[in-house]
């Protein structure tokens, strides 16, 4: 059943030979060795292991990997460019916006999709953005503010 | 095909150490004093203290020729913070620059024994005991260089880890110098004392969180990210109810896919094979029959069930006589308060991969107690304890919910039957369904004021929740505190229906949401207003004095209950540190939703090491609150378990956030007590009484759903 997938990842070219109905997160954190990626509830229900297709926010834990093949994946280590860190993830460490930290990739790429779309949200928009984000620590609130900073709208 | 596989080594472990670092010194044979016995560390359990954690400095503090100080704690890290904390408690007392200070963790090889992190005891338990190691090591740091600068101790100064002659700077020498790395075999007695307050560089001034880097870049690891050669991947079959046991296996459907292999170790069956996603496929072919306990348990009737088998009352404090107040009181107030199962659903299931080679085994585990993982791993895998080393990732969250290792103990179990690392990995499902839940619980108070509004009895019968925070603090003549079960069982098999146990403030939120609804029934009977009335009942100054920093943060001003603002205001003492809590809410009558629009929160911990941490942590608890308060708790039927995932227990989200804000109330003159858990426990009672303040519906049970809160409305019109 092993099918021949190539596709981008975090700007580079990869090609893979596996079963294409496997789930991308399994993918990533196992064959590819991207541990970024979380599990958190398998259902799609939490969202900690959102990663980007084309720059849709897809839950990976759903997503088979036959569905990236031809299309650009980008996962939380491929956020920081040449060892800089990306806006939002310099205004997470700037406002201490997690605890544990399980949750912050997926926030973080959620946000990501979020602020491409919507530049200039409002606190209420990034609320909305991040309702199907779960976070069990209580980081929410410096979460918003971090989106916000991040946006320049805060 | 290219892999990022090679750049593993970046990924970090807690402490800024990169992976190659860490196992290099992990690997490289230094020499730490711990050398603490079986018997050592029984007696620990037993105690359970801070005066039992090892008196030797080097047990704690590695300073390396270049004059880099690593930290040595048996505590974890878990979002906590203490990653953060301790270093500064290490860089203040040592005199060095906290930059310079990292910290190993839970690592039980390298670290002093702990019993666990756990109680918010980090900084109250464990930090007099790495000061005074870091202090006594100062201490021997300028014996060492009053030698070798000849020059008399006294006319030294530290700073920045350089001892120099406070006369003659030029005449100096680094910490690195002196020690270089290796074991220091002076002592100093009576050991030196730990820096007063008033003294404190790096203490008390705000950190942030020394692992953010590593956790946005997504290189923090935990323990699902640890990979070792040749390592398989387990999925362990769920039983459908609790004490379920395998009448029939059928394998052969999950054995056909290619590189399957399923164990049945006892009760243990999983399917293992080098992809999780696959075992977790072939898994789904196994094919069992069960024996189901018959149990008439559910979620509506577990309350008279707990009455019925509950054991002997313990008196947790008493004073007076309750017959006399009872003669005092003008009117008298008898009511039963409930609270739910509820589950601790860290972001991260509970994980863990051993790694079992004849009598020795690694074990990477998410736990909040890595040395009980080491005993515990040790007697599942039938070898010593002394072989088993447990190497801590960063953990996804605890609450409570990870002192219990069960997934550590499956690790090895089938580690060894395999004779390769095993990596578990419980699904949502199995999150869910193993968890050691915060028990149900019932309080029953009956209590009496006088025609002046003051109290003159109370009655306080908690069943279940266990005792902390029970103790009422009011000025109440006579009074009576009794306790029956506790939070981790105490009534007997068959008292609860499935496993319970600490709970992020165990006891805490039921004792106190039962006894501060009591003291607005109270207040409200008597036309006062919530604060006056507390205000009016208090002569503990410091209580009183941390409710005012609530209330004059959130602008009270009294008005008799109900006063339909929907404002409540409420204060609690766990373990020593006070907290007092305002906030408002909306009443969607309709739905019967509640929003916590705004919630003020003012803590007196004592002295504070980290401001910022401490605010962090009065955030999460105030948020991580709400949930226990509006939504969760745990339906089961029998012994079968109704929510399994997020989409039926319902964590807080976005949405329902409160405006919140903190003030750390300035207190120096007690030592620091803890803040990773104080300020969740007037959640319930600061919601349900806002909502009575709201509406005038009182809700004895938490949580307050919008079903119970609508039920209650109507009853109200009727």
């Amino acid at each position: 059943m092993n099918q021949t997938i190539p596709f981008t990842l975090n700007g580079k070219s990869v090609s893979l030979s596996v079963d294409g109905e496997r789930k991308l997160l399994w993918v990533l954190r196992t064959d590819l060795g991207l541990t970024g990626t979380k599990f958190g509830c398998g259902e799609g229900f939490c969202a900690a292991c959102t990663v980007l297709v084309d720059g849709e926010a897809v839950r990976s834990c759903q997503y088979p990997v036959k569905n990236a093949a031809g299309k650009s994946v980008l996962t939380i280590e491929g956020l920081a460019q040449n060892g800089k860190l990306h806006p939002l993830q310099e205004a997470f460490v700037k406002h201490d916006a997690l605890q544990c930290g399980f949750c912050t990739p997926g926030m973080i790429l959620v946000a990501y999709e979020f602020l491409k779309k919507n530049p200039k949200p409002t606190e209420k928009d990034v609320r909305e953005a991040l309702e199907g984000n779960l976070c069990r620590c209580g980081a929410h609130t410096r979460i918003i503010q971090a989106v916000l900073d991040a946006a320049g709208t805060r | 095909m290219s892999t990022p596989k090679d750049e593993r080594d970046e990924y970090q472990l807690p402490g800024t150490l990169g992976r190659r670092e860490f196992l290099k010194i992990a690997g490289g044979g230094i020499v730490i004093a711990v050398s603490m016995g079986d018997f050592e560390l029984s007696a620990q359990e037993g105690r359970r203290g801070g005066a039992s954690y090892p008196e030797d400095f080097n047990a704690y503090l590695l300073i390396g020729a270049d004059g880099k100080v690593t930290g040595y704690t048996g505590k974890i890290e878990m979002g906590q913070g203490a990653i953060s904390s301790l270093p500064q408690l290490i860089a203040d007392e040592l005199d060095v620059r906290y930059e310079t200070v990292d910290m190993v963790m839970g690592d039980t090889d390298l670290c002093p024994y702990d019993m666990g992190t756990f109680g918010s005891l980090t900084i109250r338990m464990f930090g007099p005991a790495l000061r005074a190691a870091a202090a006594e090591a100062r201490a021997v740091l300028i014996e060492l260089a009053a030698e070798k600068l000849k020059v008399p101790a006294a006319d030294l100064a530290v700073k920045d880890g350089v001892v120099f002659e406070k006369a003659k700077p030029s005449n100096k020498v680094s910490y690195g110098e002196l020690a270089g790395g290796k074991k220091i075999e002076r002592h100093i007695k009576p050991k030196p004392p730990v820096k007063d307050v008033s003294q404190w560089q790096v203490m008390g001034k705000p950190f942030f969180h020394k692992d953010a880097a590593a956790k946005v870049t997504g290189k923090a690891l935990y323990a699902g990210d640890i990979r070792l050669p040749g390592m398989l991947y387990a999925k362990v079959l769920r039983p459908p109810a609790m004490g379920a046991k395998i009448k029939t296996l059928d394998t052969a459907a999950a054995e056909k896919i290619a590189g399957i292999r399923v164990v049945r170790d006892g009760e243990l069956v999983a399917a293992l094979h080098e992809l999780p996603d696959v075992a977790a496929s072939a898994l789904a072919l196994v094919k069992a029959e069960f024996d189901i306990p018959a149990s008439k348990l559910d979620d509506e009737n577990i309350f008279d069930h707990l009455l019925s088998v509950a054991p002997e009352a313990r008196n947790v404090a008493s004073g007076g006589d309750l017959k006399e107040g009872e003669s005092l009181a003008a009117n008298i107030f008898e009511e039963t308060y409930l609270n739910g199962y509820v589950a601790h659903a860290p972001m991260e299931p509970h994980t863990a991969i051993a790694d079992v080679k004849g009598d020795k085994a690694t074990v990477w585990a998410s736990t909040q107690g890595p040395f009980r993982v080491k005993e515990e791993v040790a007697q599942a895998a039938g070898i010593p304890a002394a072989g088993v080393h447990v190497i801590m990732p960063f953990v996804g969250g605890g609450f409570g919910g990870k002192t219990r290792n069960i997934q550590a103990t499956q690790a090895a179990r089938l580690s060894k039957i395999a004779g390769r690392p095993v990596q578990v990995a419980w699904s949502r499902e199995d999150e869910f369904f193993n968890d050691s839940f915060r028990p149900a619980a019932v309080v029953k108070i009956r209590s009496g004021t006088d025609k002046n509004g003051k109290i003159v009895f109370w009655d306080y019968n908690v069943y279940f929740a266990g005792e902390r925070s029970s103790a009422q603090f009011y000025a109440i003549p006579h009074h009576r505190t009794l306790s029956r079960g506790e939070w981790g069982g105490g009534g007997g098999a068959g008292t609860h229906p499935f496993a319970v146990g600490a709970w992020r403030a165990p006891g805490s939120n039921t004792n106190v949401f039962a006894r501060e609804s009591h003291i607005d029934i109270m207040a409200a009977k008597a036309g006062m207003d919530p604060l006056d009335f507390r205000m009016k009942n208090l002569t503990d100054e410091r209580m009183k004095q941390v409710l005012k920093a609530a209330a004059d943060k959130f602008g009270w001003t009294a008005a008799p209950l109900p006063s339909r603002r929907g404002t409540a205001i409420v204060c609690a003492d766990y373990n020593g540190t006070y907290i007092a809590t305002a906030a408002k809410v909306s009443v969607d009558r309709r739905s019967g939703g509640i929003q916590v629009e705004r919630v003020v929160c003012a803590q007196d911990m004592g002295q504070c090491v980290n401001p910022q941490g401490a605010t962090i942590q009065i955030e999460g608890c105030i948020t991580m609150g709400l949930g226990y308060s509006l939504t969760e708790e745990m339906h089961f039927k029998g012994n079968e378990i109704r929510d399994l995932n997020f989409d039926s227990y319902e964590l807080p989200r976005f949405s329902w956030l409160p405006k919140i804000e903190t003030v750390l109330v300035r207190n120096d003159a007690l030592p620091a007590s803890g803040g990773g858990e104080p300020a969740i426990i007037n959640m319930g009672a600061v919601v349900a009484n806002a909502l009575f303040d709201a509406t005038g519906a009182r809700l004895r049970r938490l949580p307050l759903t919008p079903k119970r809160v609508k039920a209650a409305l109507a009853a109200m019109e009727k």
